[in-house]
């Protein structure tokens, strides 16, 4: 369905916003897309339509770019999409143990196979999503999130999930179905929708910047570790070498 | 002697709010910022380049000679992007810092705009890190609000805007030309070279590409001199670098030290392996398209050359470490599917080699394999590697062919018993 009037006008606003930071218009497309994605939970021939007179170009040319990029849904997005990284540090550190049980858990007595399926290829190439009948979460393969330290890494709506087992995971998607509060491992202390987290990805935050660990605990391994020992980067004058007068106390 | 870790990117990241723009200054932050505005642009070059800073994205391009590449009073825009689009498989450690430490990047990004005469910079990462996003935006507006960015920075007359530009789930954005075709709307495929983005990058205009770590690095060199950071790590790889360990190691993790380190003093930093009676097997120095090494390599120099002699490469110190509970073949099979899914198409060379190499690779992890599948994936792996547009396709034949150099066995293995000998529970991190 065409967006409303009021819906374009609001579109509008924030399409300007956006197209301003940049110094040409079109590098604006991804965040329209965003935006979009966040309007309707996916992107939309309507969506397109309104990102490609945004930008004077054609419908066409928005949708070669939208289908190019995995983040971008063509049909309508679950309220929670779970990601299992299944690359394969995560992957042999359990990932593909925990993307099993959870695909199972969510298609429950339909099976893998017959669950409402996305863009799926087959075999572990597969990338498309298994929803959940009442649509409220999605799971699919991810590839790498950066967040090797803390394998086996499963996402939700992009935030962090770290260190999860397979019954860690299948609690957080029955937490989600139930509207249970679900907290990110490093992330707000709220977890938003998937249309919220696409309107962040288009550049508007929600003020939930601050909430969180500056860090996680692997990531602090290394200073803890140097804190501990005693150990620092040398001296600015002290070219390389450094002495017990250089450090300061841990 | 230097000590064994030398925390400087990390050093304020167990402070709560090390993201804050008050918690970065007051851990000695925007110091550098003052320094090198009050210095000539091409000092700032000078000083980036006796420091002699390699790229810490993988190449290892001295990033001052990068910049140096820039031409000066062409009458164009000169444009800064920083790559933050960190997907490269086992790589871990530009997330974590511009998490916990979004201000380093900034003061380093204002520093190189100047250094470069740019007044438009972009911060390209990847989408699928919100809290991430969040945080680099929660600290540009910070930033902006404290004069560091926007008109007439600290009174110089020098102006910079920068913007946070979410990528959207593509691998191959985080190649360079890539990476600007998508700044400009594109799909992000990769561009020839010459004209290299120096000459002509985004909109055409000169362009500095840069790591996260890399623009990271800058404001310390600025602050302490050039030579307190080629005073660190080796005689050609200057300086300091964040080492990501995970897998089969008891504290995986970040690991800040100078380069040269070795894989078995981070793993005894680490507190050894994860599992008494099971040794590392194989590892990756620098991410998935790094080739393998294994126990032999222990003692190997983590530093460009050290690692380039041991018939690898640094890349970007992502050292996935696996014990001998792992089947070289399902790592190999699965980083293998991993640059088919994520290649662009735009090169033939590329685009089907990586299918049929995925195809091969699964004929041997299910024990189906034979001879001929052995000299089709070298057969393949030749017409990709030095043929494809980027190097995603020299990538492509790594993790294969290099499981073939060291474990020819285990393939042979695999053969005779008619499948996979190894029990993938057994890897997980909750087995005993």
């Amino acid at each position: 369905m065409p967006f409303s009037e009021e819906t374009l006008t609001r579109l509008k606003a924030d399409a300007a916003e956006i197209t301003g930071k940049y110094p040409r218009a079109r590098s604006a497309l991804l965040p329209l897309l965003y935006l979009v994605q966040a309007e309707e939970g996916y992107v939309s021939d309507d969506g397109m339509t309104f990102c490609a007179e945004v930008l004077g170009i054609t419908q066409t040319e928005v949708r070669g770019v939208a289908t190019f990029y995995t983040m971008y849904k063509h049909e309508p997005a679950a309220e929670y999409q779970i990601g299992v990284c299944t690359n394969t540090t995560c992957a042999i550190m359990g990932g593909d143990q925990i993307y099993a049980e959870l695909a199972e858990h969510i298609a429950g007595g339909a099976g893998h196979d017959e669950a409402e399926h996305g863009d799926a290829l087959g075999g572990t190439s597969d990338h498309g999503d298994i929803k959940s009948a009442d649509g409220k979460v999605a799971v699919e393969r991810l590839e790498c999130n950066a967040a090797c330290d803390y394998a086996p890494v499963v996402m939700v709506n992009w935030e962090f999930f770290d260190n999860q087992t397979p019954r860690s995971a299948k609690q957080l998607v029955d937490d989600l179905r139930a509207g249970a509060d679900v907290r990110p491992t490093r992330g707000p202390s709220r977890l938003c929708t998937w249309k919220q987290a696409n309107r962040i990805l288009a550049g508007f935050g929600d003020g939930q910047a601050t909430d969180g660990p500056s860090a996680g605990p692997a990531s602090l391994v290394g200073l803890k570790l140097a804190k501990e020992r005693g150990w620092t980067a040398p001296a600015a004058d002290s070219g390389g070498s450094s002495s017990q007068a250089d450090k300061e106390p841990s | 002697m230097t000590d064994t870790l030398t925390p400087v990117l990390t050093a304020n990241w167990d402070q709560p709010d090390s993201f804050t723009l008050a918690g970065y200054s007051r851990t000695g932050g925007y110091k550098a910022l003052p320094k090198a505005l009050a210095m000539e642009p091409d000092d700032v070059i000078a000083t980036v380049k006796n420091a002699v800073l390699r790229g810490r994205g993988g190449a290892g391009f001295p990033t001052g000679v990068k910049w140096s590449f820039i031409p000066q009073n062409d009458g164009k825009p000169h444009y800064l992007t920083v790559n933050a689009d960190e997907s490269e498989p086992g790589t871990c450690k530009d997330i974590p810092l511009m998490m916990a430490n979004p201000h380093v990047l900034i003061e380093g990004i204002i520093i190189t705009c100047y250094a470069i005469r740019a007044s438009h910079a972009f911060i390209y990462v990847r989408g699928e890190v919100l809290h991430v996003i969040r945080r680099l935006q929660y600290a540009v507006a910070q930033a902006y609000e404290a004069g560091y960015l926007g008109k007439d920075i600290l009174g110089t007359g020098f102006d910079l805007e920068l913007v946070v530009h979410a990528g959207a789930g593509a691998y191959i954005c985080g190649e360079e030309t890539a990476l600007l075709t998508s700044l400009e709307g594109y799909r992000g495929l990769p561009r020839n070279r010459p004209p290299f983005p120096a000459v002509e990058g985004l909109y055409a205009s000169p362009t500095v590409i840069n790591n996260v770590e890399s623009i990271s690095s800058v404001p310390s060199i600025i602050v302490n001199s050039a030579q307190w950071f080629a005073g660190l790590g080796t005689e050609k790889s200057k300086g300091f670098g964040i080492f990501s360990l995970s897998g089969h190691v008891k504290n995986p993790g970040q690991y800040e030290a100078p380069l040269g380190i070795t894989l078995r003093e981070l793993i005894d930093l680490a507190g050894g392996m994860l599992r008494p009676g099971h040794p590392l097997k194989f590892w990756t120095p620098g991410g998935s398209s790094t080739p393998l090494l294994t126990h032999e390599h222990l003692d190997i120099p983590l530093d460009f050359e050290g690692v380039g002699a041991a018939g690898s490469m640094l890349g970007t110190r992502a050292l996935q470490i696996f014990d001998d509970t792992t089947c070289v073949l399902r790592a190999a099979l699965r980083w293998t599917e991993f640059y088919q899914h994520e290649s662009c198409g735009k090169c033939t060379p590329c685009r089907e080699g990586t299918y049929w190499l995925v195809r091969a690779v699964q004929r041997l992890e299910d024990g189906e394999g034979t001879e001929e599948d052995l000299e089709t994936i070298l057969d393949v792996s030749d017409n990709i590697v030095g043929r494809a547009f980027c190097a995603l396709g020299d990538a492509a034949p790594v993790p294969i062919t290099s499981a073939m150099k060291y474990f020819k066995d285990e393939i042979i293995l695999h053969q005779k018993n008619g499948g996979c000998p190894f029990d993938p529970a057994a890897s997980t991190a909750w087995a005993v």
